[in-house]
């Protein structure tokens, strides 16, 4: 049974890359080889590139928000503040929510008719201006926003949860040496929490690299092609534009860095071992 | 009350004069109520505008409380609302998703109890190398692996049917879950596995009386996971469902995305809070047990 789940992932990314070097349009035709000739027309293709450079745009933006807000609540919560529990429900429930939920709600929040901007005017503020899904240039920032609102309470959860593993004698240390609060949780527990912090990377970057039901509830991927994603970008291609070969040629880009990220992964662990055994001896 | 004693040291010790003391005390519950509303402030939007009528709506006060309390773009959002072709509302999908939720979420957990059990227990030849790429295929983006599986299912003849995204759902749940499984299997003491096995207890026999009643916690967490996992995917059920079979949530984007007529929010909005009412009950209910299924499907390697 594991055998047969397995061989399905390996056999379909095989399929995969070989019709990337294939010259099929609706179906897969394996007898017109083209060679490179699809990751060419990939790297000239606007809509790809444009894509590629949202997905660093939103990556680099959305983790490091999310990293940042995050420890930071995760910290402010670990104070021993009242009705934590409370605060915790509201932080992490969007994340129960689908995707397609949080990039609808947005949309709406961001209207720029009726939305937060038209309300702000409404109190008084006449010069307020909050409308970043109608221009191309600031599209991407709504979707950052909509993406730290689902995913920072996790991050906060995941932090938190490894701030109580710290040892509690740590923290009694650090007081009695005079070290102010801030400075303990930033130079003595957050190198501690490096665990925390890499699981919550990871689960951050998996879902950047797979984002969908964001860019299609947000945005459509406009106004224009501003908001378009690789992973939209594949789907579109063997979907609607019917064209796999393109669409798998860029599905093969979008694996390359979790195998690099796995490759580094895999370094790291046998550096460690490298190190361990040479201690040993 | 000694916890509270501990605690009035701690902060005295955290700065030089007690007044700053409660200075950063105001500072941290400033901060994490501003957060709070920032999470809470979307999901009190969604509520608000599903309960005003379209002309108050158009006033533009998204954050205002309804000056007259309607209950009709409910009603019209899960039985009426229009996707193009039909008007029925959300309700069809929501009946769509329960029939592919449950089903998938029990055949999903058995498939991973019974490979998490194989690869902790009976470390067969190849186990490692299993477990190696199932941790590949938690990572694998989903896009890779769809073609293939469209081509696949167009062959067996399951293409745009229900067993179809069932088995989908399986398929893509499984490398998480066995990883879930397995991990909490390794947890267990062996000499429990080696007592059943002197005692000439098989393969299923120490799965269904000794593994499986232990694996409760682990399961319900399992189903936590699975079931709003599966309730809030987009994209299997827009591509392998097929039209009969739509799940809410793309039903639900089929409604916003509607552009003929007027366009109603109200509507809208109720059928977002519809679509989303399950998993948040889940969320709800469970609690901390949520929190769990976060930090131990977090844990991948």
């Amino acid at each position: 049974m594991i055998a047969v789940g397995v061989g399905l992932y390996v056999v379909g990314i095989g399929y995969s890359v070989a019709l990337s070097f294939t010259n099929s349009k609706l179906l897969p035709k394996f007898d017109t080889f083209v060679g490179l000739a699809n990751y060419d027309r990939l790297w000239s293709t606007g809509r790809w590139l444009i894509s590629v450079e949202n997905i660093w745009l939103f990556g680099l933006l959305s983790i490091a928000l999310n990293m940042l807000l995050g420890f930071l609540l995760a910290a402010f919560m670990d104070r021993r503040v009242r009705y934590e529990d409370t605060f915790r429900t509201i932080l992490l429930y969007p994340y129960a929510m689908s995707l397609i939920v949080t990039g609808l709600v947005w949309q709406w929040m961001m209207d720029p008719g009726l939305g937060i901007q038209s309300a702000m005017q409404n109190w008084g503020f006449a010069g307020f201006s909050f409308a970043p899904l109608t221009n191309p240039d600031t599209a991407i920032f709504g979707v950052v926003i909509a993406g730290v609102w689902q995913g920072t309470g996790v991050t906060m959860a995941i932090l938190l949860a490894g701030l109580r593993g710290i040892d509690e004698d740590i923290w009694k240390a650090a007081r009695v040496d005079g070290i102010p609060t801030w400075r303990t949780y930033v130079f003595i527990a957050l190198p501690m929490l490096r665990g925390a912090l890499a699981t919550a990377f990871v689960l951050q970057a998996v879902s950047v690299v797979r984002v969908y039901d964001l860019i299609v509830g947000l945005t459509g991927g406009g106004p224009g092609i501003a908001t378009e994603m690789p992973a939209k970008f594949v789907i579109d291609h063997i979907t609607n534009r019917v064209n796999v070969s393109l669409g798998m040629a860029a599905a093969t880009m979008m694996l390359l860095p979790i195998i690099l990220l796995i490759g580094i992964n895999l370094f790291i662990d046998w550096r460690r071992k490298a190190v361990a055994m040479r201690a040993a001896t | 009350m000694t916890a509270v004693v501990a605690q009035d040291e701690f902060f005295a010790a955290a700065g030089p004069r007690p007044r700053r003391v409660s200075a950063a005390r105001i500072g941290v519950y400033c901060f994490l109520i501003g957060a709070a509303l920032f999470f809470a402030l979307p999901l009190y939007v969604m509520v608000v505008t599903s309960l005003k009528d379209l002309g108050e709506i158009r006033l533009g006060n998204i954050f205002n409380w309804p000056a007259e309390l309607t209950f009709e773009p409910w009603i019209a959002a899960w039985s009426s609302a229009c996707t193009g072709r039909t008007c029925e509302g959300i309700r069809p999908g929501f009946f769509n998703s329960i029939k592919i939720t449950v089903p998938s979420v029990i055949l999903s957990i058995i498939i991973a109890a019974i490979n998490g059990y194989a690869l902790s227990f009976w470390r067969f030849r190849g186990a490692n190398f299993f477990f190696g790429l199932l941790i590949f295929g938690a990572f694998v983006p989903y896009q890779v692996v769809i073609y293939p599986l469209i081509i696949f299912m167009r062959e067996v003849g399951l293409f745009a049917t229900l067993p179809g995204i069932i088995i989908v759902h399986t398929i893509f749940g499984m490398p998480i879950l066995t990883l879930l499984y397995r991990n909490y299997f390794s947890s267990l003491p062996e000499e429990l596995f080696k007592a059943a096995r002197v005692d000439g207890a098989g393969f299923w026999a120490i799965f269904f009386r000794v593994v499986m009643p232990m694996a409760v916690p682990i399961s319900i967490v399992a189903v936590i996971l699975q079931v709003t996992g599966i309730w809030n995917d987009f994209l299997f059920g827009l591509v392998f469902a097929g039209r009969d079979n739509m799940p809410m949530t793309v039903q639900l984007n089929n409604i916003v995305a509607t552009t003929t007529g007027t366009r109603a929010y109200n509507v809208n909005m109720s059928a977002t809070i519809l679509t989303a009412a399950v998993p948040l009950a889940v969320y709800f209910i469970s609690g901390r047990w949520f929190v769990r299924g976060i930090a131990a499907g977090a844990v991948k390697g």
